[in-house]
């Protein structure tokens, strides 16, 4: 079964708890300090950032509990943000500084913490999120295992392999497609056939759809399929229809100008800001000064320590 | 008699899974009643068939089903039906289960083995024929394990379990119906042991003779063709051959494999898989390195032909190692100084 929500005409966005509001803008700010630095030089290797995805792992953030786990993947910030609400964690990781989660041995796209993992290749955490799902419908009924995955992943056969020891063992497995209309310099429509509600409904697996980039809406829409999961162990795919507004890593970005438009159009951010200026405006300035203090605490912090203990 | 191969390796995951309640079996058609490709997991699913799965055709999904088990502290052993279709899995090895236990920075155990059954001299043809193993040599966090007539497989397999790092565990599919060698008798003119601290090498020697004239190291599936070689090479030429076959691969035990060969200076090492980035090209380079003085010949290797393997008998034969081949190689270095 598909079924699609879909926002109204362009009305207001909701109004958010100040918490919501937030986290969404320590994952903007942390972002946009990251190509800030890349832009000085003063970070190397790369990063993928999340700029106008924020609500999704904002929006899941309630629906999740420490004993569901979350695969993330390359784009995977904002996920690791919202469920640990450590920045200095993170960057120490990007800047391989001390106090790194990964001691800097990950890097970016590859973080192990508690019940969460990010991989950086695409569509493989699929199977393994299944290994674990199967674990939790055996030993810890109503927890799930939770996918992050963009769009071009689901070129990957992994997915479909995942998907379909998922449907036929029952397990609780949540992909999250988090759909930004392109792959890298691809477009969507240049590299998947069909559709993904089309290839959910292929092993009969059920499917949502949702358009809106608006917290609560997307969150309302979620609540019921998180719960479907857990107390059915089924296996279910949500599709978020968003933008990205970045760039795929630090500058490569060779959309057109109204393409790129495009997704600006579509930020919750500039939306949000015209929807409640006194909130947004004494929050994000609290958050964009906050990331700069965790920038400068981080930087100034020695360089991560890989013990050989550590060394697997 | 000893049991054969193919049931010291069903009695091994039987033992297993009743000694640890967290492990899991799973690979294609393992179920009973039919049990498998080779029969090796018979019996396994009707003693416990919540933990013993017959999966999907999915070498790479079945790999990565495991690694999640073992990301959450379970232990897990795949069957993959022909060691050529460990390549579908290439990836959940390489860049999951075995990177996964550095990358995050601290040790993440991973309790998983991939049994791969392999090698020619079935008739099955250039898919479902090849000695894969070398694709595995070299990669940090993965062991490389090769089922031997000497070793027996529930040590073998707790001990890769135990290390909290996946391993593949390849298995001469000629040495399923074969048997066991059992008691430190291999017939009425050879003795083995298995030494060093983990027993790791089993040494196959003429009773106790201390000296050799050559020492013959092979994995596990050419240990028979190793020791009839050695057989011959006693009653035909004269030529007194101890051979080495060690269950662990990959990282090298050169601890327990270079006093031997330290002491006999000649040296052979046979695989079945073709040439070209081989465990016994590395073993090689570290002799030749470490014994370089006391080396009487160079280290000979010795492999199949260049060449897809062959589906029919006769062709096969002409392109897989061949017992002669061995011989040859040992009389050639043993009367080259
Ligand atoms: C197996 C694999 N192939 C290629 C890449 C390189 N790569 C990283 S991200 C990416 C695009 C992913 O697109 P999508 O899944 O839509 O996610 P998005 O970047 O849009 O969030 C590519 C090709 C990779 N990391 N892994
Ligand atoms: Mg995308």
């Amino acid at each position: 079964m598909t079924a699609t929500r879909t926002e109204a005409a362009p009305i207001a966005p909701t109004r958010l708890a100040d918490a919501d509001l937030d986290l969404l803008l320590l994952i903007r700010h942390f972002e946009l300090a990251l190509l800030d630095m890349f832009g000085r030089g003063e970070l190397h290797g790369t990063t993928h950032t999340c700029l106008g995805q924020e609500y999704v792992p904002v929006a899941l953030r309630p629906l999740l509990d420490d004993g569901d786990f979350v695969f993330s993947n390359h784009r995977g910030h904002g996920h690791y943000l919202a469920r640990f609400d450590d920045p200095h964690g993170l960057l120490a990781e990007v800047m391989g500084r001390e106090g790194a989660v990964c001691h800097g041995v990950g890097g970016s796209q590859h973080i192990l913490r508690d019940r969460y993992l990010s991989t950086g290749v695409q569509g493989e955490s699929a199977p393994v999120a299944a290994g674990v799902a199967l674990h939790l419908k055996r030993t810890e009924p109503g927890r799930l295992a939770l996918v992050y995955l963009g769009d071009g992943t689901w070129g990957e056969g992994a997915v479909y392999e995942a998907l379909n020891m998922a449907a036929l063992w029952g397990l609780p497995l949540l992909l999250v497609v988090e759909n930004n209309g392109i792959a890298q310099s691809t477009p969507t429509d240049a590299q998947l056939a069909g559709s993904i509600g089309g290839r959910a409904r292929a092993f009969g697996v059920d499917h949502l759809r949702v358009t809106s980039t608006d917290t609560e809406v997307v969150r309302a829409a979620l609540t019921p399929v998180l719960r479907r999961v857990r107390e059915r162990s089924t296996p279910y795919v949500v599709e978020l229809l968003t933008h990205r507004v970045g760039p795929h890593s630090k500058g490569d970005d060779s959309r057109r100008p109204e393409e790129i438009a495009h997704a600006r159009a579509h930020d919750w951010y500039a939306r949000y800001a015209q929807a409640y200026p006194e909130q947004f405006g004494a929050h994000d300035e609290r958050q964009r000064a906050y990331v700069a203090q965790v920038v400068a605490d981080v930087a100034g912090r020695p360089a991560s320590r890989w013990a050989e203990a550590d060394r697997g | 008699m000893a049991e054969r191969v193919v049931e010291n390796l069903n009695q091994a995951l039987h033992a297993l899974l009743a000694d640890d309640p967290a492990l899991t079996v799973l690979g294609e058609d393992l179920v009973d009643p039919y049990g498998g490709a080779f029969k090796v997991t018979r019996g396994l699913s009707a003693r416990w068939p919540e933990r013993v799965l017959s999966t999907p055709l999915s070498e790479g999904g079945i790999v990565g089903v495991a690694g999640g088990l073992a990301l959450a502290g379970q232990s897990a052993i795949v069957e993959i039906m022909f060691s050529d279709f460990v390549a579908l899995a290439f990836d959940q090895l390489l860049n999951f289960a075995s990177k996964s236990t550095a990358m995050y920075g601290r040790r993440v155990p991973m309790r998983l083995v991939v049994r791969c059954p392999t090698g020619g001299n079935r008739g099955y043809g250039p898919t479902h024929s090849q000695s894969p193993l070398k694709h595995f040599i070299g990669i940090p966090g993965l062991s490389v394990h090769e089922v031997s007539p000497f070793h027996d497989n529930r040590t073998v397999l707790a001990g890769m379990l135990a290390t909290g790092r996946p391993g593949l565990l390849f298995e001469d599919k000629v040495l399923y119906t074969t048997r066991m060698y059992a008691d430190g008798v291999v017939d009425e003119l050879f003795r083995y042991d298995l030494i060093g601290p983990d027993a790791d090498v089993a040494r196959i020697r003429v009773d106790e003779e201390e000296q050799a004239d050559c020492v013959l190291v092979v994995p596990g599936g050419l240990a028979a063709r190793a020791v009839s070689v050695a057989r011959e090479l006693l009653l035909r030429d004269d030529i007194v051959c101890q051979v080495l076959v060690p269950s662990r691969l990959w990282p090298l035990d050169s601890d327990n494999l270079l006093p031997p060969i330290a002491r006999a200076g000649r040296v052979v090492v046979a695989e079945e898989s073709t040439a070209g980035g081989t465990w016994g090209a590395e073993l090689a380079q570290v002799v030749h390195r470490r014994l370089w003085g006391s080396l009487r010949a160079p280290v000979r290797l010795v492999h199949s032909a260049d060449s897809v393997i062959p589906t029919a008998a006769h062709l096969e034969r002409t392109v897989l190692v061949q017992d002669t081949d061995i011989h040859q190689a040992v009389k050639e270095v043993v009367s080259g100084d």
